[in-house]
């Protein structure tokens, strides 16, 4: 298989609110940063790929805007998904498998604030039996941190200490949303309180990959993807262990995360809850650095928390601050749908 | 490195109507699922990934669908990939599926796209107003009509061309079972007598709203060996994309239609599609877009595209068929409709396509394009295996 690596990663600020800025507004200081980074062109990108909705978006077509903030000019290869941008990082991956290009460039964005989140992410479930219900996401969530702590998992003070770890953590994250000390605060969804929530905003984030001597190039000390592999579960949340993520140990095993030791992991768990199945299913113990940028509970654009998780693992491996890393992103209800990556940097010379 | 050879072993697609109002959204596209596995002879157990693709979530009022159809489709414990390229969703959809196989990162996928207009209205999921952008002008027809004209203009086409290709396309349609629109008693002259919408675009020159899905079975050399029936190749297949709008855009000729071309004959060895290519399933949405396309896909000189469509070239039986299917014309489950193209390609070379089989078919061009005119995705499939 050909050696592909990530050797650039840039992210906005994520904030409460950007509404005077539109998604292309937002993206193109991200899209200039990543770039510069490596000294690459638009033109000089083999495969371009990105990852958004067009439902926090409110519109049809939503991603075409932002291909203008690309400059696709000459015409460029270029693909989406309706999905987080991590999974748009796998199809570029596989892209630069087949050698049909050397270099891509991946990115994702979200305005959760253009609309209430919690009730947008209804309309991902059974149209239907469940979504006219408008069952949100923090009452699904809170249905599997009740399971996690019915099953003697956790409990609500581990959840704090959880919560209160990556806030902390998020201090030393310049663009992270929420960092240092955060009240419990009252429940919003019981077990969950507000501090086991992920706070609502906007960003963006981009990566560049390289394949083999040209990832060299471009980085002193690229960050290699030694695997990656996604797998998806039931929809119905009748059907599923909440406790358990089935799906995240099957891509971790896929992507060879347990031939070695890993010494971080960036987990994408909203939830503070949400970490303990993931801890679990990837059988991370204590001597496992968990989400030092702070985690999706410090920071969470909806569509471009994934990738995110693989920019700072890939960051903390490109900085020497890691050797082998762990990286995961998840999609759907309670983890319905979950992805892992591997990333690890060459010894030093 | 040389890349895996792609098969297609298994197509299926769902009869295209206006409203299926029989089954739901997991429903229709585990139908057209089944028959592309039946017709590789495999199972649920044989898919190793799924890669499924639409137009716009607005267009159901369903949010990333794959998480809800992901146990229709049989993806349970399986990684399952979402595409969305606007109306070139179909084709990339299916070209991601095919570096899937092509980088050996799986033997075996099934790709899937599909539209259930009914479960809402795609003019209003088109025309969502945003604050400081050109509105879509009516649907996608007010959108491309200009265009047309400029068409009209620039190569000094008579304006009858237009309704040719309607006429024909409506009438290959009667021959492919699984077509939206079977016009039994279609005529020139109905054609030309039809409503004016979006001048020059008559109401018989534009595409319906259907319900429909299309998937495919693509796999492996290993794969392919084992399948029952005769396989097509991909010998070429890439996306290019260009802005939507900017001042030296040609939406005659888009930039990103001609370099994707170039591209995929590339790859495939074709130096003269013309004589090369044996049948073309293209995406026109409404009628005028055949010559267009014939020029930015360099099967004619530019400014010559409604000759070939006027001299009959194009016709079922004519040297170059274009849309033997009936074509986005007769059938048009927005997200599904890029991939029919590709799939009606692969039916030619393995001779499959039925009434509508073009005799001794061994390459054919798929073609999809969307946004306004910014998205396009093709692949060439051979009945031979390319060389290695």
């Amino acid at each position: 298989m050909r050696d592909v690596a990530i050797v650039a990663f840039a992210q906005t600020d994520h904030r409460r609110r950007s509404d005077e800025l539109s998604e292309v507004e937002m993206l193109m200081p991200v899209l200039h940063q990543v770039l510069t980074r490596t000294g690459l062109q638009t033109a000089d990108i083999g495969f371009t790929c990105s990852g958004s909705s067009d439902y926090l978006a409110g519109r049809a077509f939503s991603f075409t805007m932002a291909l203008d903030g690309v400059g696709a000019w000459p015409p460029i290869s270029e693909s989406h998904v309706e999905m987080d941008g991590a999974w748009a990082l796998y199809e570029a991956w596989v892209k630069l498998l087949t050698g049909e290009a050397d270099t891509a460039l991946v990115y994702a964005y979200g305005k959760s604030s253009s609309g209430e989140v919690r009730d947008v992410l209804t309309r991902q479930l059974d149209p239907y039996y469940v979504a006219p219900l408008w069952p949100d996401s923090v009452s699904l969530a809170a249905l599997q941190a009740q399971a996690l702590i019915d099953a003697g998992a956790t409990d609500e003070p581990a959840l704090a200490e959880a919560a209160a770890r990556s806030r902390a953590d998020a201090t030393a994250n310049p663009h992270a949303q929420l960092k240092g000390e955060v009240p419990r605060g009252d429940h919003v969804v019981h077990p969950l309180r507000t501090a086991d929530c992920p706070p609502i905003g906007d960003g963006a984030a981009a990566v560049i990959l390289a394949a083999g001597d040209r990832a060299r190039d471009l980085c002193d000390r690229p960050a290699w993807i030694r695997g990656m592999d996604h797998r998806i579960e039931p929809h119905s949340l009748g059907v599923r262990d909440l406790t358990d993520s089935p799906s995240t140990r099957l891509a971790a095993e896929r992507a060879g995360a347990f031939e070695r030791r890993v010494d971080t992991a960036e987990l994408h768990a909203p939830f503070s809850s949400q970490e303990v199945v993931l801890r679990r299913a990837l059988n991370l113990d204590e001597t496992v650095r968990v989400n030092p940028s702070g985690g999706a509970l410090a920071a969470n654009p909806v569509m471009a928390t994934g990738l995110i998780r693989i920019g700072e693992a890939a960051a903390r491996i490109c900085r020497g601050e890691s050797d082998r890393a762990l990286a995961h992103a998840t999609s759907g209800p309670c983890l319905q749908q979950n992805l892992v990556a591997v990333l690890e940097g060459e010894a030093h010379a | 490195m040389r890349k895996e050879p792609v098969a297609v072993i298994g197509i299926g697609q769902t009869k295209h109507v206006a409203a299926r109002r029989d089954v739901s959204i997991a429903g229709l596209v585990r139908e057209a699922a089944r028959r592309a596995l039946d017709d590789a002879e495999l199972s649920w157990a044989d898919i190793d990934a799924v890669v499924i693709g639409k137009a716009p979530d607005f267009f159901e009022g369903l949010m990333m669908p794959e998480l809800y159809l992901a146990d229709a489709l049989g993806a349970v414990g399986k990684p399952m990939l979402r595409v969305h390229t606007a109306g070139s969703v179909g084709g990339s959809t299916a070209l991601v599926a095919a570096n899937l196989v092509a980088s050996r990162v799986h033997g075996t996928v099934l790709t899937l796209a599909f539209e259930k207009q009914s479960e809402s209205n795609a003019m209003w999921g088109l025309s969502l107003p945003i604050p400081f952008q050109q509105p879509l002008l009516a649907g996608a027809g007010g959108f491309f009509a200009p265009h047309i004209r400029a068409y009209m203009r620039r190569t000094g086409a008579p304006d009858t061309v237009g309704s040719l290709v309607a006429y024909k396309d409506r009438r290959n349609a009667l021959k492919n079972p699984y077509a939206h629109l079977h016009e039994h008693g279609i005529t020139l002259e109905k054609v030309q007598a039809s409503p004016m919408l979006w001048d020059p675009i008559r109401y018989s020159e534009t595409c319906p709203s259907s319900d429909g899905a299309c998937a495919m079975v693509l796999t492996d050399r290993a794969g392919a060996a084992r399948s029952p029936h005769p396989p097509a190749w991909v010998h070429g297949g890439a996306m290019r994309s260009e802005p939507t709008l900017f001042a030296g855009k040609d939406f005659v000729s888009p930039q990103a239609g001609k370099d994707c071309a170039a591209d995929v004959y590339r790859q495939a060895g074709i130096t003269d599609p013309r004589r090369e290519i044996d049948a073309v399933e293209m995406y026109v949405p409404f009628s005028w877009y055949e010559p267009m396309w014939l020029e930015n896909l360099g099967f004619s000189a530019e400014g010559e595209g409604w000759k070939l469509t006027e001299s009959g070239v194009t016709e079922l039986d004519g040297d170059l068929p274009v849309n033997p299917s009936g074509g986005v014309l007769s059938t048009n489950p927005i997200g599904a409709s890029g991939m029919i193209r590709f799939a009606e390609a692969a039916l030619q070379v393995r001779g499959q396509a039925g009434e509508h089989q073009v005799e001794g078919a061994r390459r054919a061009l798929g073609h999809a394009y969307g946004g306004g005119s910014q998205f396009f995705s093709m692949w060439l499939v051979g009945a031979e295996s390319p060389a290695i």
